[in-house]
């Protein structure tokens, strides 16, 4: 049976591994490399790496950093931040990577995500999608790291982007970034239940009760979550057999 | 022992070199076809799409290298693929190693919360295990899956799996294996599979 997956996620800025709440007030959170070879050792069943700076001088220490991590873990690994072109997953997946994850460049430019997916396949294409939601009682795409709001709703561009090549959708809410007060549940299901392609939810997983609804209730493919598993406030080999008891199909 | 790891445009290939350097086993990656006859073992990987994987195949005659390959060979994902006789990805011809056939997963009509994705991404368990390439590996172990083609049960399977319906997950014919998942993204069950075909 195929499980759901658990997913850590490193945001990394300036070579270290940080973490803000609703995507600002960013607090350091240890080495990238120490923290991917714990997680998979622990259970991790992928893992995603999110360059959150991403300029230009500092792209060549990212890809070195790829390559040490790749070299030390057995699981699948997705890197993202900053990727604009079939050149920049083509140096990634060269130094390990096995997936890229695109946010706002496949945004501005939709015919990225149809290069990616001829050149590489559509296995190795997340979308990335931050969403907030707004006093309409709609979800919308925000770019650039939550700082820039589109006029697009969120189920719109993610079906575009499946139909564009996008093979997996990570969606994080703005509105429960860093909260620990659970995954957001509606917009999830609704891109769990329309969308072919597994759905990665993301944002505000703080107790096993929030991974559980996530996965029963709003059919999450997979659950991402970082601050929780860096502060040690909740560990992979716990979460896992929590779910487990819950009869959830976890590895 | 020299074992080599065949380079062509659907590789999975760093990810495969870093699974064997953590086990300490060096690899050579090459499209040379005198050093893939020559390697000790042979390890045909794969990511992408049949057609195109074939025809870059063809036209540099890796596709008769490969068949004619005595030794030990392990084909991955869509390596394992290309071995069989026959792919609907494309309507493509394969090397014809496995007389299996590779078929189009479909999804059954979605119920709410039961909607299957395809491609299936993930980790899945292996079962019915036979072969040296299984060996010490526990039944329902978990392994890790991207694939939207199948290969149905058939002579030469030698693991199952379960995803819409059961399917093979491992074939062997004489000296060719394949795993429909990925050893080198499998924790340690897929290593432990590497060192098994390392070890045949």
């Amino acid at each position: 049976m195929l499980t759901k997956r658990i997913i850590p996620c490193l945001d990394i800025r300036d070579g270290r591994t940080v973490k803000g709440v609703n995507f600002e007030s960013i607090r350091d959170a240890g080495d990238p490399v120490e923290l991917a070879e714990l997680y998979a050792r622990e259970g991790a069943d992928e893992l995603v790496f999110l360059d959150i700076t991403a300029t230009i001088e500092k792209r060549k220490t990212l890809h070195q950093l790829v390559n040490r991590i790749a070299h030390h873990i057995n699981i699948p690994f997705t890197v993202g931040g900053g990727i604009s072109s079939v050149e920049d997953v083509h140096i990634l997946l060269q130094n390990g990577a096995d997936k890229v994850s695109v946010n706002s460049a496949a945004f501005k430019n939709p015919e990225l995500i149809n290069q990616l997916a001829k050149s590489f396949g559509s296995q190795c294409i997340v979308l990335a999608i931050d969403t907030q939601l707004e006093a309409d009682g709609e979800w919308y795409v925000y770019l650039n790291g939550g700082r820039v709001k589109t006029p697009m709703r969120c189920i719109d561009w993610a079906r575009q982007a499946v139909d564009a090549g996008a093979g997996e959708i990570l969606l994080t809410s703005m509105n429960n970034d860093g909260t620990k007060k659970g995954f957001a549940l509606d917009i999830t299901r609704l891109l769990a239940d329309e969308l072919p392609v597994p759905v990665i939810a993301s944002g505000g997983g703080g107790t096993v009760a929030h991974f559980v609804e996530v996965f029963t209730e709003a059919h999450a493919d997979a659950a991402l979550a970082a601050s929780i598993f860096h502060f040690k406030e909740l560990t992979i080999p716990d979460l896992k057999q929590q779910l487990r008891l819950q009869e959830i199909a976890i590895r | 022992m020299e074992l080599v790891i065949i380079q062509y445009n659907a590789g999975n290939i760093q990810s495969v070199l870093y699974a064997l350097e953590r086990m300490g086993q060096s690899a050579v990656v090459t499209d040379n076809p005198d050093r893939i006859r020559n390697a000790d073992k042979v390890i045909f990987p794969g990511v992408g799409e049949a057609s195109s994987a074939m025809q870059y195949l063809r036209e540099r005659q890796l596709d008769s290298v490969i068949t004619s390959l005595q030794q030990p060979v392990l084909g991955i994902c869509l390596g394992m693929q290309l071995l069989c006789s026959y792919s609907e990805e494309n309507d493509t011809t394969c090397l014809g190693i496995f007389s299996e056939r590779v078929v189009k997963m479909q999804a059954p009509a979605a119920k709410a919360g039961q909607r299957y994705k395809i491609p299936q991404i993930g980790w899945n368990s292996i079962a019915q295990l036979h072969s040296p390439l299984m060996e010490g590996i526990a039944e329902n172990s978990y392994c890790y899956f991207v694939h939207g083609y199948y290969v149905p049960f058939g002579a030469h399977t030698i693991a199952t799996t379960d995803y819409i319906q059961p399917y093979s997950a491992a074939l062997h014919k004489d000296n060719f294996y394949g795993t429909q998942f990925h050893p080198e993204k499998s924790a340690e069950t897929g290593a432990r599979i590497l060192q098994n075909f390392i070890n045949l």
